[in-house]
């Protein structure tokens, strides 16, 4: 049973890994590719991690999938933070058909 | 359960294959330092996978060890794109 269990969360973790990726082929953007990517790819990894630690259910092996899984949801979208500011700082231009750019509204008042 | 198996890492590695695409044609650099990002947590679900079919639990430090470098770098990446220096 538990192992049924594990392997639906493998099957879904491998499912979103390759959404996350056919985003960042597809999408126009860096911004757009983050925000595709990143989520995508966080939760399909800690569901696979979580589905190892289901499906072999001994001892030290699930400990330090659990953990493993914990530390990626930690640092993962901490990453993806930078990242973003990294990207804006360093001017990469936003895509064309971008209608609102909230960041530059908030930076401008406080530059004067 | 081999079968399934198979096709798990076949998905992971067209994952790998398609953040490898993005880090060679990318436009930017940020392009490539997200692709970096990304391939370094699918990496760590691939090692996640070997250590549950192999048997061996150290594929699982691996992952961890993965984890923490795969980290440290993006985050010295991304200070290195916005300006700054890095003990700042």
């Amino acid at each position: 049973m538990s192992d049924a269990i594990g392997y639906i969360l493998i099957a879904l973790g491998v499912l979103f890994n390759i959404f996350g990726c056919i985003g960042l082929v597809r999408f126009p953007d860096v911004y757009n590719r983050l925000q595709a990517s990143t989520k995508c790819v966080t939760l399909g990894t800690v569901l696979l991690l979580v589905g190892v630690a289901v499906a072999n259910g001994t001892g030290a092996m699930a400990a330090k999938a659990i953990i493993c899984a914990v530390f990626v949801l930690v640092t993962s979208p901490t990453a993806a933070h930078a990242i973003a500011k990294g990207a804006y700082a360093s001017g990469v231009p936003l895509w064309e058909g971008t209608i609102v750019d909230k960041y530059a509204e908030q930076a401008k008042p406080q530059k004067p | 359960m081999q079968v399934f198996m198979q096709v798990s890492y076949i998905g992971l590695c067209a994952c790998c294959f398609m953040c490898l695409y993005r880090i060679g044609r990318g436009p930017s650099a940020p392009d490539r330092t997200v692709a970096i990002d990304i391939l370094g947590v699918i990496v760590i679900g691939f090692c996640g996978l070997l250590a549950l079919t192999t048997g061996q639990d150290f594929y699982l430090n691996v992952a961890l060890a993965w984890a923490l470098l795969s980290f440290i770098g993006t985050i010295a990446l991304a200070k290195f794109l916005e300006g700054r220096s890095f003990d700042e």
